[in-house]
């Protein structure tokens, strides 16, 4: 394959200093990312997975070593521009939801086009389509807390989407929620996936992690293993 | 994002907690109000000394009697008429530059024209007053010679007295009227020259004194209350001033050394002072206003500080989805620049409902003018960007990471 990949990690360290005390917390890691897969990170808490995501998300700048966003070193661009492909190329999804309490959903949809330059009527028609998309419209104008665990998650995956972004970040996405929610929301993660969206989500639970087909593991912030699986395992409802 | 997304963005988040929001533009409020109110009164104030200036006529000066000793004993201004007809008569003909000059005797008398009567200042003087105030008729005409000297039953009304006596289609002159049971013939009703200056009565000095105003004690049978003068011009108020006072020292036979047994002032510069007076407790007030106007600043930026602090978490998840710093800076300054000038529109309505209650419950004339309005509006804008820059910056170098992890 020729094919630029999505991003690519060259030696990527970050090191924070706090108190005087410098800790590493990821170590010398490389990876690449193409367009169109879908990659667990795995590894127990402490072991850079956050910070991993932070990198890859561009809110965070390697202490060594480079992340390329579509070939472009990201700590060359400036911090606006790394701002604006935040809005345009990268959709979070947290493990908290974070959505913005005093907005109801259309709005909490529509916010990162905010920062597109799209206008209001636009933000707002683009919105209703992709909470079409997550099967939440029948909730636009419903608050955060009129919604329950599941339903707020697809409205931040939502959120994620609106802006046709690169990549789609998932910090822990079904870390709040019980098991029979969670499966659904890795269900519309996969679903999504067999669209062409590449997403990256960051768990600990091996559970989730066989339902992607390529697995990195963290341990101390070093990469213990990269694998990926030919096929996937065979959805369990499926196999039952 | 653009300024009006920065609006409207800002206006949601203050529509959530409107008592708060209210509370926290309450200092620009009153601030803003105060301005507008002390400035509608203070020019209020201005215009009605403009226009007794005005009225006064312009180069005037103005003789009253000063103290006077009776075998020692030094005795109130004004308690003793020490001026006369041939006072008057002396400054016209011995002072070059005085134009006109005339002597008055006042009182206050019931006026009556059939079923109708009014109270009212009788003025006596001769037709020389109306030339020192340049004093126009609106219709008549002035005394005659004869009149003047023989106390001819004629009398020239001030506008308010003529509208009070007479109903709106009526024509005044030659009109009988009476003042303490005299019948006066109505030949002259004078141009309107102010709410102050046109309730009154003119008769003849002669008149006056024969009729209505002699019997009073300490006159003399030449006195007269005070004496106006006009001057030709403006540059020989001073010179003229002082050959008056030489020329009354002189006819008094004050000894050298004495006290003056009359005052010349220039009621025009008095005012003026008056006026300079004025404006500098307006300018106080307003300065004390601006007082609260900074207070109102730095309640908003506490309030704003708050606010940054509750919402270091929407802020976070603002910029991982792609708000720049300066995204957030302006959604803050937004948010100030929205207090301020909701605070400011709120202030300027009721610095005017304030003045106009003031205008009509003390009865002082007050005058609202857009340039105030301007000033205090442009005050509270400078407030919002001065006093929410700070809170926004700070909003603005939040780390999106640390943001994000905050409860």
């Amino acid at each position: 394959m020729t094919a630029l990949p999505l991003i690519s990690l060259r030696s990527v360290s970050r090191t924070y200093r706090t108190d005087g005390v410098a800790v590493t917390a990821v170590r010398n890691v490389s990876f690449d990312i193409a367009q169109g897969e879908i990659v667990a990170v795995m590894g127990p808490s402490g072991s850079g997975k956050s910070t991993l995501m932070n990198m890859i998300g561009l809110l965070d700048l390697p202490s060594e070593g480079a992340v390329h966003l579509e070939g472009a070193n990201v700590a060359e661009l400036s911090e606006d521009r790394r701002s604006s492909l935040r809005a345009r190329s990268i959709g979070f999804v947290f493990q908290s939801y974070n959505l913005l309490a005093r907005h109801n959903a259309i709005e909490n949809v529509a916010l990162p086009l905010v920062y597109c330059g799209v206008s209001r009527k636009e933000r707002l028609a683009r919105a209703e389509q992709t909470l079409q998309a997550v099967g939440m419209l029948h909730r636009a104008h419903h608050f955060p807390r009129q919604l329950s665990g599941g339903e707020q998650q697809r409205v931040a995956i939502a959120r994620a989407l609106i802006a046709s972004p690169l990549i789609v970040l998932a910090d822990e996405p079904t870390g709040a929620l019980d098991s029979r929610t969670g499966a659904e929301i890795l269900a519309l993660f996969a679903a999504l996936n067999r669209t062409g969206q590449t997403i990256v989500m960051i768990t600990h639970d091996p559970g989730i992690a066989t339902q992607c087909r390529r697995t990195i593991r963290l341990h101390d912030g070093e990469l213990v293993s990269d694998e990926t699986v030919a096929e996937l395992l065979p959805r369990r409802s499926a196999a039952s | 994002m653009t300024m009006l997304q920065g609006f409207q963005i800002a206006l949601h988040a203050l529509r959530l907690n409107p008592l708060r929001s209210f509370l926290t533009m309450l200092g620009i409020v009153i601030g803003v109000a105060s301005i507008v109110t002390v400035f509608a009164i203070g020019s209020g104030a201005q215009l009605r000394l403009q226009e007794q200036i005005r009225s006064i006529g312009a180069n005037v000066l103005m003789i009253t009697p000063g103290a006077v000793y009776q075998g020692g004993v030094r005795l109130k201004d004004g308690s003793k008429l020490t001026m006369t007809e041939g006072d008057v008569q002396a400054i016209l003909e011995q002072i070059p530059e005085i134009q006109a000059a005339a002597g008055s005797l006042a009182g206050t008398a019931q006026v009556i024209h059939e079923g109708k009567n009014w109270n009212t200042t009788i003025n006596g003087t001769t037709t020389g007053h109306f030339m020192v105030r340049d004093w126009q008729l609106a219709s008549g005409r002035y005394f005659s010679g004869a009149e003047e000297s023989g106390a001819g039953k004629v009398v020239i009304l001030g506008s308010t007295v003529a509208r009070e006596l007479f109903a709106a289609g009526d024509d005044p002159i030659g009109a009988q009227i009476r003042i303490m049971k005299v019948p006066l013939e109505v030949v002259g009703v004078l141009d309107r020259k102010g709410p102050a200056q046109d309730d009154v009565a003119f008769v003849p000095l002669s008149t006056a004194k024969l009729r209505f105003l002699g019997s009073a004690s300490n006159i003399n049978r030449d006195s007269v209350a005070y004496i106006i003068a006009k001057v030709a011009a403006d540059g020989q108020m001073a010179g003229a001033r002082a050959e008056i006072e030489s020329l009354l020292r002189q006819r008094h036979r004050v000894p050298a050394g004495q006290e003056d047994d009359f005052k010349v002032q220039d009621p025009a510069a008095a005012m003026e002072a008056q006026q300079g007076a004025i404006r500098t407790v307006a300018l106080l007030l307003v300065a004390i206003a601006s007082v609260s106007l900074l207070v109102g600043g730095i309640s908003i930026m506490n309030v704003m500080i708050v606010s940054v602090t509750e919402r270091t978490r929407e802020i976070g998840i603002r910029r991982a989805l792609g708000g720049r710093m300066r995204d957030i800076r302006l959604q803050f300054l937004c948010e100030a620049l929205v207090l301020c000038l909701l605070g400011g529109a709120i202030g300027v309505a009721g610095g005017i409902t304030l003045s106009m209650t003031v205008a009509r419950m003390a009865g002082w004339v007050t005058s609202i003018d857009s340039e105030a309005i301007g000033l205090a509006l442009a005050f509270s804008i400078a407030t919002g960007l001065i006093f929410g820059f700070y809170p926004a910056h700070k909003a603005s170098r939040l780390s999106p990471i640390e943001a994000l992890k905050t409860e």
